[in-house]
């Protein structure tokens, strides 16, 4: 797994149960009253994952920090020596990427003509575009033209791309490539 | 980037024309403040009075669309002044190369052109040769047909008056910029260009950046710290969905698609024809055909030419304008969006939702419901039950809920790793990718037609199941010796014979052995020069300054201490320094071609002198859309651009439309906004469309600040709120008054912040190279909404 500096990750995620432990032995506080207070800080016993921010291409590091199945905290990544912990308004925000209630939870179907979205499996999503995929392709392929062998489809476009990951921009480049695709574009172009 | 963000510390002088890092990559801005403290100077030229223009020691404002006027002026100001870096130029560029007597440029034409096609016949665009095919050179730069002496004759026209009657620039700051940027043609000194959109986005896009390079190249600022060509991204991957090339015109590692002609018609001609005969390109076959084996495995055989016939070949441009053309007249049945939103971020925006209803399926892949995904509601204005396109709206996880790198603009492959589940039932783009290949493959394996071969023949080895291993595509990128089965150190090691694999050769070897994905890398320490070596994997080969060769002079010594970056060790015989040498590590400059510092070109030289597809030098023309004619000839618009005539193109004139207009992005608010204005705090931010235009322009047309405006242009009209701001000044071009106006591009209607969109205002022209939309400079009128 990553390695990170540990030293001040320890401190990040250390730093309630340090300032407790600091409270008792100088103020001779209640330990335990001094530990509960430690837990109610959103990051103690979070866990650290680095990351790299989705928005420009600048590519500042920042640390994400999840518990109970959500993202409690995000903060730039000090270790990065792009942005050296700093970030700007978008970066700062990246938590609601996860939290916003506009999310996209479920795969949706809009039926032709129909007015409205209809909830649907993965499974039958997966199946239908597939088989809307094969059958204009079917119908359109090319196979020589002019006295050329050309292997393409005219009737499939395939736009964006600039917000996935390498490993997915491949397999995407890869997969309309193999299908015959020449409409292939994104927003490096535009 | 030819550099990278920290390496903007070592400058001495950032010109930033077309781009406002302190807008919108705020966080690059650090690295210049660092330089700044050092004494380095920030010069700014936009438009606009931008964030960028508040902290810079010289801003300069200039009409959107002339900046080859004003570059151009700026080259003519170094060569009259001799403040370029003249060994530079005579050593390292092709200034000395002596072109062919019939060569000629006359009223704004170069010769070889052709009104029919609007397309030039580059034959004369060439250089005399020796009898081994090398150009013929005049060290001393002063044969009449040098490059040296007909660029000095070509920019000789634009003298700072004619220049500044184009650009509408005050004199003393147009010169001032001039100076100063110039003085980084010093020996010692360094100077960086950093540019974004605003340089690329018109008909003449892309020789706006040949301007800068030419420019770069006179003083002796490429190769060296603090130097370069930065092109700022505006997206967290688009330089890497560049480099895995999700473009028409391109298959991974900028090699070029083959298309439907003889030069492209086997292999062999392919290679015989794209195959330069010197430079590292001459290497193009073994990334080509390591390629085919990636892509189609043990069905890629010497016998079948590796598969090349399964490639798709086209006979069109297939660019974004053209896509969307054809999708409007009905041709293209179905389509695919992967986290991209053309009804607010497309050029003319109305025409490309109208486009949507002509297919037949939609497939859109997002984290948000687009106004692209939803462009057949009623909101967005048709009636739903008279669209016939069916839409599949799949849910994807965000960039932190699964694994994957990402490249930024310094070349760095950077991991993310995966922080938490993906929400609710969304998934990975890659998961998505590799089960709809996974069900194509299942509906075609039992068939044996001509569409069925091609496809049957790709091979997908990522595991079985859902969820693919990202570590065999990642190996699959880096490519394998399929002799022995071990991953590959570098490209170097490619082969042209079906002995390697390689999914895009430009990343090979950021995984060079098992266990070792580099582009995890997390050593921070500054291994010299602000390079940071070890972490991340900047390709190529980990280097992060480009062409850094030339950094040192003939003897292989860095020009000056202060910008040293390699440099040539005769004890231990070899280049050593802060970067990975952007050259044979073991070739003396003493060797044959030892003071060839750029690579990639067959010359090994820096162009001066480089045909793009409206010609080897850039000259000025207007807009698409322009308040004044061309001075400089009377070619008023690219003569290389293809223009779509009827209704998908409609053009203004500027007796109806005589303000000038541009469109830009806030820090608040990211491309079309579906990442952004579905978020709280940062719709609450930004909450509203606007347009900036200046009190002088407002008093005209009696607006106030926060009144109602209405901004129309041939293509449409829009509603939004006017900021009334000393940030646009009108400008004086050819003696007359001329205003402009500004506008964020990111609003529609979903989401929590909601606006009209910027470009149901912007023209379906291109650039003659790239056929980028021309979004930054086009005609309009405004008026107050009631």
């Amino acid at each position: 797994m990553v390695e990170i500096n540990l030293n001040r990750r320890q401190f990040l995620k250390l730093s309630g149960a340090t300032a407790a432990t600091l409270a008792v032995v100088e103020l001779g506080f209640n330990e335990k009253e001094a530990y509960a207070k430690s837990k109610e800080l959103k990051i103690a016993r979070a866990t650290v994952t680095p990351t790299i921010c989705c928005f420009c291409g600048v590519g500042c590091g920042i640390l994400v920090h999840t518990k109970d199945n959500t993202v409690v905290y995000t903060e730039g990544d000090p270790d990065s020596p792009v942005n050296e912990g700093t970030l700007c308004s978008k970066g700062t925000t990246i938590r609601q990427v996860y939290t916003s209630e506009k999310r996209l939870t479920k795969p949706l179907y809009r039926a032709p003509g129909s007015d409205k979205w209809e909830e649907k499996d993965w499974e039958w999503m997966y199946k239908t575009i597939a088989q809307r995929t094969k059958e204009t392709r079917d119908k359109t392929f090319v196979e020589k033209e002019n006295g050329f062998t050309v292997n393409k489809t005219e009737a499939i476009a395939s736009l964006g791309g600039a917000a996935l990951d390498n490993e997915e921009t491949y397999l995407l480049a890869k997969m309309m490539r193999g299908l015959g695709v020449v409409y292939l574009e994104h927003q490096a172009r535009i | 980037m030819t550099n990278h963000w920290s390496d903007l510390q070592n400058t001495d002088c950032a010109l930033i024309m077309g781009g406002n890092p302190a807008e919108n990559h705020p966080i690059s801005f650090r690295w210049l403040t660092k330089a700044q403290e050092k004494g380095g100077k920030i010069v700014s030229v936009d438009p606009r009075f931008t964030r960028t223009s508040s902290k810079a020691d010289v801003y300069a404002q200039l009409r959107s669309g002339t900046d080859i006027a004003f570059m151009g002026g700026m080259i003519k100001y170094a060569i009259d002044n001799e403040l370029y870096h003249k060994d530079y130029v005579v050593n390292y560029t092709n200034a000395p190369f002596i072109l062919k007597e019939d060569y000629k440029f006359n009223d704004g034409l170069f010769s070889g052109y052709d009104e029919a096609t609007r397309k030039y016949d580059r034959t004369t665009w060439a250089f005399e040769t020796n009898e081994d095919g090398t150009p013929k050179q005049d060290k001393t730069l002063k044969h009449p047909r040098s490059v040296f002496q007909l660029m000095k004759q070509h920019y000789n026209r634009y003298d700072v008056d004619t220049v500044i009657s184009v650009t509408g620039t005050p004199k003393n700051d147009y010169l001032k910029v001039c100076e100063t940027f110039c003085a980084t043609g010093q020996v010692g000194k360094s100077g960086t260009i950093m540019y974004a959109m605003g340089t690329t986005q018109h008909t003449v896009g892309s020789q706006n950046v040949r301007a800068f390079g030419m420019i770069q190249l006179l003083l002796g600022n490429i190769g060296l710290p603090g130097g370069g060509i930065n092109a700022m991204r505006g997206e967290s991957n688009v330089q890497g969905s560049t480099d895995f090339a999700l473009l028409h015109h391109l298959l991974p590692g900028y090699v070029g698609t083959p298309t439907a002609k003889p030069q492209h018609a086997t292999l062999a001609d392919y290679n015989a024809n794209e195959t330069p005969a010197a430079g590292y390109w001459s290497n193009k076959p073994k990334f080509l055909v390591s390629m085919l084996k990636a892509w189609y495995g043990d069905n890629a055989t010497k016998a079948n030419d590796f598969a090349y016939d399964y490639l798709p070949k086209g006979n069109k441009n297939y660019s974004h304008i053209n896509l969307f053309k054809a999708m409007y007249e009905g041709k293209i049945e179905g389509t695919f969006l992967f986290g991209t939103n053309p009804v607010v971020g497309g050029p003319n925006a109305g025409k490309e939702k109208e486009a949507l209803s002509n297919l037949k399926w939609l497939v859109a892949v997002d984290l948000w419901e687009t106004e692209s995904a939803a462009f057949w509601q009623k909101e967005a204005g048709g009636n739903p039950a008279e669209i016939n396109t069916e839409v599949f709206l799949l849910p994807a996880a965000s960039s932190y809920e699964k694994d994957g790198s990402v490249s930024n603009s310094s070349r760095w492959m950077q991991y993310r790793w995966k922080a938490i589940e993906p929400k609710g039932d969304s998934l990975a783009d890659l998961e998505i990718i590799h089960v709809l290949v996974q069900k194509l493959k299942e509906l075609y394996k039992n068939e044996n037609t001509a569409a069925a071969r091609p496809f049957n023949a790709l091979s997908w080895n990522f595991g079985e199941g859902h969820h693919p291993d990202i570590d065999l595509v990642c190996k699959e990128i880096n490519g394998y010796d399929l002799k022995t089965g071990k991953l590959l150190p570098t490209f170097g090691a490619l082969m042209d014979d079906g002995t390697t694999s390689s999914g895009n050769w430009i990343y090979t070897g950021f995984y060079p052995e098992e266990g070792k994905n580099r582009a995890k890398n997390r050593d921070n320490v500054d291994t010299g020069g602000g390079n940071y070596l070890n972490w991340a994997f900047a390709w190529p080969a980990n280097r992060r300054i480009l062409y850094n060769r030339a950094s040192a002079d003939l003897n292989g010594k860095p020009w000056s201490k202060e910008k040293a970056v390699i440099w040539w060790d005769a004890a231990q015989a070899k280049w050593v320094g802060n970067d990975v040498p952007d050259f044979v590590p073991i070739k003396a400059p003493s060797d044959p071609g030892g003071n060839n510092p750029f690579i990639m070109l067959k010359d090994g030289v820096g162009g001066l002198f480089a045909p793009l597809n409206e010609g080897p030098f850039p000259e000025h023309y207007e807009p698409f859309e322009s308040p004044a004619s061309n001075v400089f000839s009377s070619q008023e618009l690219n003569p290389a651009v293809e223009i779509h005539e009827g209704d998908f193109n409609l053009k203004g004139d500027a007796s109806k439309y005589p303000i000038v207009a541009t469109t830009y992005r806030v820090t608040e608010h990211w491309q079309s906004g579906s990442m952004t204005r579905n978020q709280e705090w940062l719709s609450e931010l930004v909450g509203h469309m606007f347009i900036e235009l200046s009190e002088e322009l407002a008093k005209e047309k009696g607006i106030k600040n926060k009144d109602k405006v209405i901004v129309s242009t041939a293509r449409g009209e829009i509603t939004a709120y006017a900021m009334v701001t000393k940030r646009f000044k009108p400008f004086i071009i050819k003696g007359e008054k001329v205003h402009h106006i500004g506008m964020p591009w990111h609003f529609g209607y979903k989401g929590y912040a909601t606006g009209d969109t910027a470009n149901h205002l912007t023209p379906h022209i291109g650039d003659a190279n790239t056929t980028i939309p021309e979004y930054k400079a086009f005609l309009c009128n405004v008026r107050r909404a009631d």
